[in-house]
């Protein structure tokens, strides 16, 4: 598990009200109940805090940041550009 | 003539999909007829109402110099607050136009179909000055405006998707999984709107919505039933439309009278008008109130957000009172759901539990009838 998974984590973590660990990685998010509208939106106002990436609500689709992986690797993806 | 009714629609709509079939069999791009055909389709419709085609006419002339003069002024500029709140406005003004003539009986600016216009010209000046888009070409964004299944009420389609698709070639298998796809759309949409919605309504005109709590929520049931055919029916056959000419338009319902809770509901009710909202108004409500610290916790500001995001919607139905109150009554509803769903110990204990899921179920499907009883205006007349 590199640096950005393990804050992405920490970040969900602390959204979803529950500790998500290692082995969740590739869990579905929006098909476990663990983000929602309001999940979502705070997500991406820390994705902007913590790593400087800037996500519209409309850009990326739920299904492309459905799990902690997807969501680390966009940011990643975003950081390198 | 309307969109998806009578014999001379349904003729014409046969005859127009022909040369789609061919095209995409054979390998080439639709998009381009498809602009063709829209336009034939939508000039045929409003042969009758010159008045009406004027004013489309006026409108695509303003709302594409707006598009065209903003998208490359965002980029030389930047991101510049007041020109994106001012591009935004002005693109509003032929529907605020139209809603403030619904209550002063002014006939200012209406045509068919401009409801629906103005999200998709609003998605893409929001989304320019968000930066997603950048570039745009005239053709696809008359296509995208234009495109007949989805002209006059949608589903409403995004037009980074849909200008994919508008360039698309597909292979001769896959616009054969599309066409067989859409076929099934068109057929069922057909039975939905033309057998059950009938039933549906004849069932409907045997309830009183007056007369007691009983009573009045038959009526919200019958409402809500004969709602969900001819709407869902007549999204079904323009999803159909739209795919056998390569556009794969999103569905607008999902099962929703089997939803768990309010939230689940408007996941599958209406489903692209809700997360246009959802998108383009509630989530940067909520972003701009917990970056601004507006509110005293991110529970209360997702509340207002909801409500907000509702009460707009109810207000884009129309702005009479039983519209409004229908918009309330889901904003309060969904308010309430999120600090029941975040605060209940008891909802975290049980919310697992099958006995839990089916009690929530009706509770939810009874509330959903009792706001179709609101929007049907039975309870003013």
């Amino acid at each position: 598990m590199n640096t950005t998974q393990e804050k992405i984590l920490s970040i969900l973590s602390g959204i979803c009200g529950e500790t998500l660990e290692e082995d969740q990685l590739d869990l579905d998010l929006f098909e476990n109940d663990l983000l929602d509208s309001l999940g979502l939106v705070e997500l991406l106002v820390e994705l902007e805090s913590q790593f400087d990436v800037k996500l519209s609500p409309s850009e990326v689709s739920r299904s492309q940041i459905a799990t902690p992986r997807l969501i680390a690797d966009l940011v990643e993806s975003r950081m390198a550009q | 003539m309307s969109f998806f009714s009578g014999v001379p629609f349904f003729t014409l709509m046969t005859l127009l999909l022909l040369p789609a079939l061919f095209l995409g069999l054979r390998g080439k791009a639709i998009g381009p007829y498809g602009l063709f055909a829209s336009l034939v389709m939508i000039l045929t419709v409003l042969a009758g109402t010159p008045l009406q085609l004027a004013w489309l006419g006026a409108y695509l002339l303003w709302e594409s110099l707006l598009v065209f003069l903003y998208i490359p002024l965002r980029q030389k500029k930047g991101p510049v607050p007041w020109h994106y709140a001012l591009a935004l406005f002005l693109s509003l003004i032929p529907l605020l136009l139209m809603k403030w003539s619904e209550v002063t009986t002014l006939s200012l600016f209406s045509f068919l179909g401009l409801s629906y216009l103005t999200f998709r010209v609003a998605q893409i000046i929001i989304e320019t000055y968000d930066g997603v888009i950048s570039s745009l070409s005239l053709p696809a964004f008359w296509a995208f405006l234009l495109f007949f299944p989805t002209f006059s009420a949608g589903p409403i389609d995004r037009s980074r998707r849909f200008e994919e698709d508008f360039r698309r070639r597909y292979t001769r298998e896959e616009y054969l999984t599309l066409l067989g796809d859409g076929l099934e759309q068109l057929l069922i949409g057909l039975v939905y709107k033309f057998v059950l919605s009938p039933l549906a309504f004849r069932l409907l005109s045997l309830c009183q919505p007056k007369g007691g709590l009983l009573l009045a929520l038959a009526y919200g049931w019958c409402y809500g039933i004969y709602m969900f055919f001819d709407f869902a029916g007549y999204s079904r056959m323009a999803v159909g439309c739209a795919y056998i000419l390569g556009v794969r338009t999103p569905g607008n319902f999902h099962l929703p009278f089997l939803s768990r809770d309010m939230k689940d509901f408007w996941n599958r009710w209406h489903i692209t008008l809700s997360h246009w909202f959802r998108d383009y108004l509630f989530s940067r409500f909520l972003m701009g109130g917990i970056k601004g610290k507006w509110f005293k916790s991110r529970l209360s500001g997702a509340c207002w957000a909801f409500l907000l995001n509702m009460l707009v919607m109810g207000a884009w139905h129309g702005l009479t009172l039983y519209y409004l109150l229908y918009g309330l009554y889901h904003g309060v509803l969904l308010a309430a759901t999120e600090v029941y769903q975040k605060k209940c110990s008891f909802y975290k204990k049980y919310r697992n539990c099958t006995w839990y899921g089916l009690l929530s179920w009706f509770v939810t499907l009874n509330l959903v009838m009792v706001g179709f009883l609101i929007f049907s205006g039975a309870l003013f007349t």
